[in-house]
């Protein structure tokens, strides 16, 4: 089946196509060339005056693992608000701030999205990360495996292994857990709290291990790199929501001595200490050091306003927020001498100073950074807000009449304590194809994903140009997910299951023999039971996986 | 003959994962490791292998022709039992879904207990090896430990611990239920400490506990006939411990409104950790409860007790008990999925029945429909969540049965009803 998609104006940027009309021709799935000599056209689509992108990425988001299922099943509430009714081509579920896997899907999908990575998958819940996104259907998936707060990580930076050591485990940990990336959350302080350490600031010490944060940020950023794992060292900092925590996050980035590293949700790490509440905006500060240090990537973690749960694996955090729970309720676990993890719900009030400033912190971030290859748009969902608001996002960014009504709206104090109204700068589509395609898709490490030229898989969205974004990029007249043919007009009209993308770093394979006594000494299952095979992903017919290449590895 | 090693169980709750067995045609022979729970679950022997309309065997695809049409003509189904693997729910939901159904685990009775405490006040819980490594001190409320798990003692507690010198010393406390056997003492020869009193007093032990545990006076000398000094020792050994857990089957607490006491361990707990480290350890997970819970819930948002009769998914952790449906004339079709245990048969009605479970299940009342279907973890791979919720094992194929998968069965029958591929 040959499809042509005919006229529409192309924002391309993995290829430096910047708002031109271009035709597009998809077979098998895949985009192709423009076929020559004589060819038969078999469907083709009129897109004159539309918008075309390739399929948004969402970088970070969680969508897959246990403490998402823990928050859907402490807030039935939230869910009775958004019940959501089979129809004969989709399941039922509900929607809001946890919605259930299948909804998560649709509603991605509707958006123009066609893949989803989950930022914190624990190895030892690898299984169920991967089982939760198996059941998320038209969207491509993927995890990023959490280091850091192992026990066995640990033991070894105490027992002073090399660093080629640690890159054997770290290798072996992500073929084990199916991952394409790793991730490092509050270093070394979710295993702090177990030994009842409340902080861990950069450079303090775990009561036990006499590890610091620094010391873990530094043999993981450099067993990613040299391992050849393209998507750098995914890092969730210390001191979450304190204020003042811009110093670390500052510190973080000038110590990691030029290696890669993304930081995530960057927005809840980026908060001075002036002014009259001793809570106020480091984003100008934050942005600065990004532009200027080129090994550094970020996403904003956005918040909105309204009611939403944060899921994280930083209990610690969590745990110290927990007086915050709005409803009233929260959860904590300490998880397998592997990691934790904290569900806190949460309702972000533009009435309320801090919540408010979070928000323009945010909003200055994105702006005050220069390089959209090296910013992401996220809400860490469902941590900022529910992944559904970015079409509500994409406006802020790119409308400031918008940005600046919203602003006049917010708790005043907050108002004075931002920049935000004088800040100039609208994204353009390109920097919005960028950030949430091309951009997303290089920072992965996907190949053939992201862009628009032959070669490229055909995951496609159209949009019709409205100068209202939200209602733009809320509603994409079409979306093609692998060629097919899955939206139209912000509806699901056909299903299909995405691949789970995935790298295979290298390792000495002696590396099992330590792990297999630890396992066998201190673990609650064997070794061999904890490694994820390729038939539970294809077994039960639905899902595959797709290997991606490595950096710099023969 | 075959031998197998490391086969995690999906029986016992807390997945055990070292047993040996031996298969031998049909025939499963625990070899080493076993216990109570799964020696027998495990060498449970294949009888039927047809299924069967109205007591006639007859062909797979007749069976799920006539368990469609029979779900075709009814308005309020409900799907009971949900003992099965993660691939069976997920067929078991899709049915759900497609006949507009009620869904609800066995278990949900006591699985409740734990679920509305959690979904009022929350909770602060930890997993298998955060017991074995760090625990120092273990509160076990209500509940015979060992007679739940028979090999939790020797399994994750009297042996080497990452940060323990000497396991042996681990404080174990029972509260309420004294335990049925000698497990609890530790190699070393420490006794556990017991102090019983009536199960149905529980809530007043407890709150006396909290209280204490909050620094609280209390006016009263004996509380259920166990003295308070004694609680107030349990409270400080809790406030001292470096990372105390406390440890409860909801199924053992059989006393009206049980989530009560549960919320009050589980706010004890948070009130413990203001200043040290304790945690919860909820007891279950046997017979696939946990793994239906878990797959209802990424599935529809809630866990195991849900109706799918309006189109969207309804959450009711009382009316939709399926007792309560039968007793009322509400449902009008029974499906009852037991992949696990052949004794636990379908509750009595007069309903149209279709039952698929392991081989061997014998019925007062024939079924409508009977489909024997393959034990997960025996007669084919699959994947099961462990009590402590976080966890799942993946299951192996240990011999060839040629007996269906729960997911085969339920996604036939789902196929018959429906024209369109729906994912």
């Amino acid at each position: 089946m040959l499809i042509k998609l005919t006229g529409g104006t192309v924002y391309d940027p993995a290829s430096g196509v910047d708002g031109k009309k271009q035709d597009i021709y998809i077979q098998n799935g895949k985009i192709i060339n423009k076929p020559s000599g004589e060819f038969q056209i078999d469907k083709e689509y009129d897109l004159k005056g539309k918008v075309v992108m390739s399929g948004a990425i969402d970088m970070h988001t969680h969508i897959g693992g246990g403490k998402g299922n823990i928050a859907r099943t402490l807030l039935p509430e939230d869910h009775r608000l958004d019940p959501v009714a089979g129809t004969h081509l989709c399941r039922s579920g509900c929607g809001h701030v946890a919605p259930s896997t299948f909804i998560t899907g649709y509603r991605y999908a509707e958006m123009g999205y066609t893949a989803g990575f989950e930022p914190a998958v624990l190895p030892i819940n690898a299984r169920q990360a991967h089982m939760e996104m198996g059941d998320i259907p038209i969207l491509d998936k993927g995890g990023y495996v959490m280091l850091g707060s192992d026990d066995y990580l640990l033991r070894m930076l105490t027992a002073k292994k090399d660093q080629k050591a640690i890159n054997d485990y770290v290798a072996w940990t992500m073929n084990a857990a199916k991952a394409i990336g790793v991730k490092v959350v509050n270093p070394g302080g979710i295993n702090a709290f177990k030994f009842n350490q409340r902080k861990l600031d950069l450079d303090e010490q775990n009561s036990h291990y006499g590890v610091t944060p620094r010391d873990i940020l530094q043999v993981l950023a450099t067993a990613v790199k040299e391992i050849g794992v393209s998507h750098p060292l995914h890092v969730h900092g210390c001191n979450l929501g304190v204020p003042g925590n811009i110093e670390t996050t500052l510190d973080t980035i000038q110590g990691i001595g030029g290696l890669p590293m993304h930081l995530t949700h960057i927005q809840f790490h980026s908060y001075g200490t002036e002014g009259d509440f001793k809570f106020s905006s480091g984003a100008a500060r934050i942005a600065e050091a990004v532009n200027k240090h080129k090994n550094i990537t970020i996403d904003v973690g956005q918040i909105l306003f309204g009611q939403t749960v944060t899921a994280s694996g930083d209990n610690m955090r969590q745990h110290a927020n927990n007086k915050f729970a709005s409803p009233a309720k929260w959860v904590t676990m300490d998880i397998e001498c592997d990691a934790g993890c904290g569900v806190v719900p949460f309702k972000y009030k533009d009435q309320n100073f801090v919540n408010a400033l979070q928000w323009a912190i945010g909003l200055e971030t994105f702006l005050l950074v220069d390089d959209p290859w090296r910013i992401f748009l996220t809400t860490d969902h469902p941590n900022g807000a529910p992944f559904t608001s970015y079409p509500h996002l994409i406006r802020l960014l790119m409308d400031r009449t918008f940005r600046n009504d919203v602003l006049s709206t917010i708790h005043p104090e907050a108002q004075k304590m931002t920049t935000l109204a004088s800040i100039e700068r609208e994204y353009t589509l390109q920097e919005i194809a960028i950030m949430t395609r091309a951009g997303a898709a290089k920072l992965i490490g996907l190949e053939n994903r992201g862009g628009l030229s032959a070669g490229n898989w055909a995951d496609i969205t159209v949009y019709t140009d409205n100068a209202d974004r939200q209602k733009m990029f809320e509603k994409p007249d079409y979306v093609f997910k692998d060629g097919e043919l899955v939206v139209v007009d912000g509806n699901v009209v056909h299903t299909k299951w995405g691949t789970t993308h995935i790298v295979k770093p290298h390792f000495d394979a002696g590396v099992e023999k330590d792990l297999r006594a630890y396992f066998d000494k201190y673990l609650t299952m064997k070794l061999d039971n904890f490694k994820i095979s390729d038939d539970e992903f294809t077994e039960d017919g639905r899902g595959h996986l797709t290997t991606h290449p490595l950096n710099n590895v023969a | 003959m075959t031998e197998i090693r490391e086969v995690p169980s999906p029986f016992c709750g807390i997945g055990t994962d070292d047993l040996t067995i031996d298969v031998n045609g049909q025939q499963v022979k625990v070899l080493s490791n076993g216990c109570a729970v799964n020696t027998l679950a495990f060498e449970h022997p294949i009888t039927d292998t047809k299924p069967r309309i109205d007591g006639k065997e007859v062909s797979l695809d007749e069976a799920v022709a006539r368990a469609a049409t029979l779900l075709k003509h009814t308005h309020f189904p409900v799907i009971a039992g949900c003992a099965t693997d993660v691939n069976g729910m997920r067929g078991l939901l899709a049915l759900a879904d497609r006949t507009g159904a009620v869904v609800d685990n066995a278990n949900f009775n006591n699985a409740r207990k734990n679920i509305l405490a959690l979904q009022d006040t929350g909770w602060m819980n930890t997993t298998l090896a955060e017991v074995k490594n760090r625990c120092d001190v273990l509160v076990i409320v209500g509940t015979d430990l060992e007679g739940f798990a028979p090999r939790f003692f020797e399994k994750y507690l009297w042996n080497e611990a990452m940060f323990l010198d000497n396991t042996s010393e681990r404080d174990i406390i029972y509260l309420g239920t004294k335990p049925s056997g000698t497990a609890s003492t530790s190699p070393s020869g420490k006794t556990a400490q017991v102090f019983e009193c009536e199960t149905q007093n529980l809530p007043d032990v407890v709150a006396v506990l909290r209280a204490l545990v909050k620094g609280q006076q209390i006016q009263a000398t004996s509380v259920a006939g166990i003295l308070v000094s004694d609680l107030a020792a349990i409270a400080q050994k809790l406030k001292d411990a470096k990372y105390g857990v406390i440890t409860w089957a909801a199924g053992a607490l059989n006393y009206s409104h049980a989530e009560l006491t549960i919320q009050t361990l589980c706010e004890m707990i948070k009130n413990l950790n203001e200043t040290t480290r304790c945690s919860g350890f909820p007891l279950g997970g046997k017979e696939g409860d946990q793994t239906a819970n878990q797959v209802c819930g990424w599935t529809s948002g809630y866990a195991a007790r849900v109706s799918f009769a309006k189109g969207y998914p309804v959450y009711d952790p009382f009316l939709l008990d399926t007792h309560t449906l039968l007793e009322n004339g509400e449902a009008d079709a029974l499906v009852w999925v037991q992949a696990f245990n052949a004794s636990a048969t379908p509750p009595k009605t007069n309903l149209p029945t279709i039952v698929v479970a392991r081989s061997g299940m014998i019925f007062e009342k024939e079924p409508d429909v009977f489909i024997p279907v393959g034990t997960p973890g025996i007669d084919h791979a699959g994947h099961a969540y462990r009590l402590d919720n976080v966890v799942a094992i993946r299951l192996k194929k240990c011999r060839d049965s040629n007996l269906p998968s729960t997911a085969t069965v339920l996604n036939a029958i789902e196929k018959n009803l429906r024209e369109e591929v729906v994912c």
